[in-house]
């Protein structure tokens, strides 16, 4: 018996955050103007309302199915397996999804919880583009306005993206204002909500923002971990020693952490963008690298400099590229519940080549990072074990930014 | 001092039977020097309540203008420190006018919020707007600004309803900071007929004085809202002269102070019979 240990430093329950003030632990809360007040606690009410309808899930579940293409596989990586000469590897095939990632899982969530909320304007950020394709997508097939904030820089980066984004019929407004990436673009999407406070639903793809967000992308996103769990089942009758992920913001990983938060005997690893190097300030760690601080409406690890204020982070995959961690993600660190290892963008540019030449395979940057930290999981877990990867994107979209680096002409 | 200078300026506008103009600058914009000949000219151009940003890298409530030049300040090497540092210079050469410090969380809990509160007293603030920081998070602040007896004004939104007014009253001090529109300083203008039943709406629910802002740019605004509020707060429109004035290479000190003045004027004469 140990009744002096604070109780959040080992809850027997991992899965009960967050509590009604939106908190895990210390980290999450909602950080927002009070203009914003009465809508995020609008959205928390219709989300649990909705969360507890057969209707709406059974809905949501239709369009899983029938217009996303789940469940997606988890696909033994024998190549990769061998490769290493360690643990069994497993791949969860969020590629294959719809738009060609897990960012698509939590916009059909969101856009039928906007629809039940009578919102008709859809706003959205995005970096590499792939969350703004996936919420333009559910625009689409759901004929609703839909303006993207993109930073100016990651408008010309990911250009094939704003395409895509147009042709499925919506804007894209290039953020010009501080460095003009991810973190601009966010502040650009709360800008406009505020102003647009009655008909306007803010489609946040990370599992960052005020709460009920992080809540809420986790929930739509752990239909990976959920899937995961049972197809490990169904193929090796136990469960994963190990389950790993790239974390940015964080909602793939915490996507398929969260159904094993409570098996202890699974460890959960994410892998930060470490950029140039985690001796160098030009990285995107904000666990490995930063420290607690509140931004985008909530309190977790920021990238910030002495004075609190907001630094820039870099990698080579634009959905890495974001100063702050989901407050959930700050929490399983700080309890110890979740490790997080980094990568720099060699590491995960040598990865993303290993896994297209050895599985046919071509990864998301993002992913490449989680498949980077192989070879010693790998070891560490040992030939009995079994690893679980989340593979969240395609990397196609990456494919001029590795030419550059390859000093290929495409 | 501390909050009682707010209290204190109120009471003495409320006697004169005038409303109050708040003057807006951002500290260290566009530099330290030029932001504290304005800073200092202020109260003689006409300001009754000084508020005096802090500089945040990622102001979400804040449109283009007010970015701007918390970049500015920034990139001129201004910090939280530097702010109360202004502040305590100002105090110098003047003990009465307010002032009330504004920007966002994250560099007041990087300074440690009581170490905040207490070096804000000390140089000679007299309250502090946290525009991120709603009253569910805003506890642990209200406390470390209670212990040095400086007021935390909250904000009152068009969209904040009267169960949520009670809330937002319940710890505000000095006076009620009302946000005309919904959207970010400096953008759209307010519906001048919402904002009198406004005003009386959240009086009503405070008991404190109300100042209204956002959206307010010329001297005839300022005298509308003057007309039914406690007073009238101009920012985006002082800044915009800030950086019309680096464009121009002209002296910026000169150009706010005279918008400042022009509006001042307004305010005070507002509820004046006409003729």
């Amino acid at each position: 018996m140990n009744i002096t240990s604070p109780p959040s430093l080992r809850p027997n329950d991992y899965q009960a955050l967050p509590d009604e003030f939106g908190r895990f632990g210390d980290f999450g809360g909602r950080y927002v103007p009070e203009t914003l007040m009465p809508l995020v606690l609008a959205l928390e009410g219709a989300f649990h309302a909705a969360k507890a309808d057969e209707g709406f899930q059974a809905e949501l579940a239709g369009y899983l199915k029938h217009y996303v293409g789940r469940p997606s596989p988890l696909y033994f990586a024998r190549r990769l397996t061998e490769h290493f000469g360690g643990a069994k590897i497993y791949l969860k095939r969020e590629e294959l999804n719809h738009t060609g990632a897990h960012k698509i899982n939590n916009c059909m969530g969101q856009i039928l919880l906007a629809r039940r909320m009578g919102k008709t304007r859809i706003i959205a950020e995005t970096g590499a583009g792939q969350h703004g394709v996936a919420t333009a997508t559910v625009c689409a097939l759901f004929g609703l306005p839909c303006i993207v904030y993109m930073g100016a820089v990651d408008v010309e980066r990911q250009a094939p993206n704003v395409l895509r984004m147009n042709l499925l019929g919506a804007e894209v407004r290039p953020v010009t204002s501080g460095a003009s990436t991810l973190k601009d673009a966010m502040n650009e999407a709360l800008r406009d909500w505020v102003t647009n406070v009655s008909d306007t639903y803010y489609l946040i793809g990370s599992a960052a923002g005020p709460h009920p967000y992080p809540e809420m992308v986790r929930d739509f996103q752990a239909v990976i971990g959920v899937e995961t769990r049972a197809q490990m089942l169904d193929a090796e009758g136990r469960l994963p020693d190990a389950v790993v992920a790239c974390v940015g913001g964080g909602s793939n990983a915490i996507g398929i952490f969260h159904p094993f938060l409570n098996d202890e005997g699974v460890r959960l690893v994410g892998v930060e963008a470490a950029g140039d190097g985690m001796h160098t300030t030009r990285h995107a760690a904000a666990l490995n690298g930063g420290r607690p601080g509140v931004l985008h409406g909530n309190r977790t690890y920021l990238l910030q400099d002495t004075d609190g204020q907001i630094t820039e982070a870099h990698s080579i995959s634009a959905g890495l590229d974001y100063p702050g961690i989901g407050p959930e993600h700050a929490w399983l660190h700080e309890v110890g519940r979740a490790e997080y290892l980094t990568a720099t963008d060699d590491e995960a540019l040598e990865a993303f080549q290993l896994c297209a030449r050895l599985e046919g395979i071509v990864p998301a940057l993002e992913s490449a990072h989680a498949l980077a930290r192989l070879p010693e999981l790998a070891t560490q877990v040992g030939k009995d074990g079994i690893i679980a990867l989340n593979l969240s994107g395609r990397g196609d979209k990456d494919l001029a930014t590795v030419a550059e680096k390859l000093g290929r002409q495409i | 001092m501390t909050a009682q200078r707010i209290e204190a300026c109120f009471g003495a506008l409320a006697r004169e039977g005038r409303a109050g103009f708040v003057a807006y600058v951002m500290a260290g914009d566009p530099d330290r020097e030029t932001a504290a000949a304005i800073l200092r000219g202020l109260p003689a151009a006409g300001a009754d309540v000084i508020e005096l940003g802090m500089p945040f890298s990622d102001p979400v409530a804040d449109g283009p203008p007010i970015q701007k030049a918390a970049i500015r300040a920034l990139e001129n090497g201004m910090t939280l420190a530097g702010v109360l540092d202004m502040v305590r210079e100002f105090r110098l050469s003047d003990s009465t006018t307010p002032i009330v410090l504004m920007g966002y969380i994250n560099p007041l809990l990087t300074f440690g919020l009581a170490q905040f509160a207490s070096a804000a007293a000390q140089a000679g603030a007299d309250g502090c707007i946290v525009v991120d920081c709603p009253p569910e998070e805003a506890d642990p602040l209200a406390d470390a600004l209670d212990a040095e007896n400086l007021a935390l004004i909250r904000l009152a939104t068009p969209t904040t309803d009267d169960a949520r007014l009670a809330i937002v009253a319940r710890r505000t001090r000095g006076f009620v900071y009302y946000v005309s529109v919904a959207g970010v300083t400096g953008a759209k203008e307010a519906n001048a007929d919402a904002i009198a039943p406004a005003v009386e709406r959240v009086r009503r629910a405070s008991g404190l004085p109300v100042a209204v802002g956002f959206g307010i740019r010329t001297p005839e605004r300022a005298a509308e809202v003057a007309r039914v509020a406690d007073a009238a707060v101009v920012g985006s429109a002082l800044i915009d002269e800030i950086a019309a004035a680096i464009t121009q290479k002209r002296d910026p000190v000169a150009k706010v102070l005279n918008t400042v003045a022009n509006i001042a004027m307004a305010v005070r004469t507002a509820r004046l019979p006409a003729g």
